[in-house]
């Protein structure tokens, strides 16, 4: 796993309260992860803390897995 | 009218994360008063308070019990408190596993006096340094007062009556005495009622300090500051924490084999209509909210064994206790009145319901709470039993509970055991 797909992660852990090793790639914060759209809303403030990036509203309504997210932040980040 | 009863009881307090441990903690005669921990508080005129302690603590509260990591991160201390002690509740009555048909007659009326305002402080404050899109989605419903009832008929499903009451200090008694109503209007069967409060942060005690409502003079003894009736009390020391029942119509209580605690039969309410913080000099809303539930559940002066008063450790004590004589006598009619803030604080919206759940247990057990730190009686206390310093024994079948609140807000309980 790379270095932001582990800070993702734990980030995802962290909020959604969930077992880490269902916090894969693939797994998505709605179906998988009992996350509601609120939840996603702070998940994202939360990678725009972290990873120092701006992930507007368009780009966000896009994220829909772990994979999604590591994936826009490993693109934008500076 | 159909008859309710308390079938459940759930308590999270400065003495202890649950009923037991809370009740018997009291009746020791322990304080839960310390030096405020939860923040810096050294530039305070009030640095004390009776916090809820941590889970490492002997008499220490564990939210991981009943309340998700998620929900606990998204809400303000006051609803997890209310979430857990609705939970525990519901365990006590044995309700955790309904029926559908029966969680559509199951409701809510849990409230608080101030809800969440430490997370506004904290969002506020967020909002100013770091701009708007740092606000969390969650603040707005983390920190509504009705979010106690919302959370924990989300958890268990209930479909039934989902109110909240916000009238200041006097929240906990009119949230048990709305809810009772509901169930003897048939609006609902069983109601989880009681309120929560926790509001010790950097504005609430600089903002409650302002009002000159809480103690200053005591910060070097927190555990004597909260002295209710003693000629050298002067204000209340802040409490935290949460207290829910389960109120169950009567025959339906009967027909399962509940554990049947009490029964609601008086519920008095009233408006001083007199000034926002002051209590009417002569205590006219007081005694009007007494009288009321005493007509209501039929008693008379001689009836009531224990009074637990709002007695909040300020002047208005003593404008209470002259209410309490006109209505009972001066003797009070042989009852015994205690202010168990003295042991606790002052649990604003809580302060009702969790009162109400030591008048509940002072029938179970046939003993009468003690009024702390009541070395020096004040003026007006003579021929007045105030439970002085340690618990009693005694005969406990009727009791009133009272509370008052900022507003000129009045309500008064009257509960009885069930033969």
């Amino acid at each position: 796993m790379s270095d932001t797909a582990e800070r993702v992660a734990k980030i995802v852990v962290e909020h959604l309260g969930v077992e880490a090793d269902k916090v894969t790639q693939d797994a998505s914060f709605i179906d998988d992860l009992g996350a509601d759209s609120l939840d996603i809303v702070e998940l994202v403030m939360a990678f725009e803390e972290e990873f120092g990036v701006e992930i507007p509203d368009d780009a966000a309504e896009k994220i829909t897995t772990v994979g999604d997210a590591t994936k826009y932040i490993e693109e934008h980040k500076g | 009218m159909r008859r309710v009863v308390v079938t459940g009881l759930g308590l999270v307090t400065p003495l202890g994360g649950d009923v037991e441990t809370t009740w018997a903690n009291l009746i020791a005669g322990e304080s839960g008063a310390g030096p405020i921990t939860r923040f810096d508080a050294s530039n305070q005129k009030c640095t004390i308070a009776c916090e809820v302690k941590p889970k490492d603590h002997p008499w220490g509260f564990d939210p991981d019990k009943r309340v998700d990591h998620k929900v606990q991160r998204q809400v303000d201390p006051f609803i997890v408190y209310g979430i857990d002690a609705a939970g525990q509740a519901l365990e006590d009555a044995g309700l955790t596993d309904m029926s559908e048909a029966e969680k559509e007659r199951t409701g809510c009326s849990i409230g608080s006096g101030i809800g969440g305002l430490p997370g506004i402080e904290y969002e506020s404050v967020n909002l100013h340094e770091r701009g708007p899109g740092r606000v969390s989605p969650h603040f707005v419903h983390g920190r509504l007062i009705n979010l106690i009832t919302g959370q924990v008929q989300i958890k268990y499903g209930f479909m039934g009556p989902n109110h909240a009451v916000v009238t200041a200090c006097s929240t906990g008694a009119h949230s048990i005495g709305d809810a009772a109503r509901m169930i003897a209007m048939d609006d609902a069967d069983v109601m989880l009622a009681g309120g929560a409060e926790s509001t010790i942060n950097p504005l609430g005690i600089a903002g409650f300090a302002q009002a000159r409502a809480l103690n200053m003079s005591m910060n070097d003894r927190p555990k004597e500051a909260s002295r209710p009736y003693d000629r050298n009390r002067d204000g209340f020391v802040m409490g935290e924490g949460a207290g829910i029942v389960v109120l169950e119509e009567y025959e339906r209580a009967k027909a399962r084999g509940a554990r049947i605690y009490a029964e609601v039969t008086g519920y008095g309410l009233s408006g001083d209509a007199y000034h926002v913080t002051a209590p009417h000099p002569e205590g006219k809303g007081a005694e009007l909210a007494m009288r009321m539930a005493l007509r209501k559940a039929g008693l008379g002066p001689g009836d009531i064994d224990y009074i637990n008063a709002h007695g909040t450790s300020t002047m208005a004590d003593t404008i209470e206790l002259a209410a309490v004589k006109r209505v009972l006598g001066d003797d009070l009619g042989g009852a015994s009145m205690s202010s168990t803030k003295s042991a606790i604080g002052h649990l604003l919206g809580g302060a009702g319901a969790v009162e109400a759940i030591f008048c509940i247990l002072a029938i179970r057990d046939q003993i009468v709470p003690p009024t702390l730190n009541l070395i020096d009686p004040d003026e007006g206390t003579e021929g007045v039993d105030l439970v002085p310093l340690k618990a009693k024994k005694r005969q406990v079948r009727a009791v009133l509970n009272n509370s008052f609140g900022f507003g000129g807000t009045n309500a008064s309980l009257v509960m009885q055991k069930v033969d």
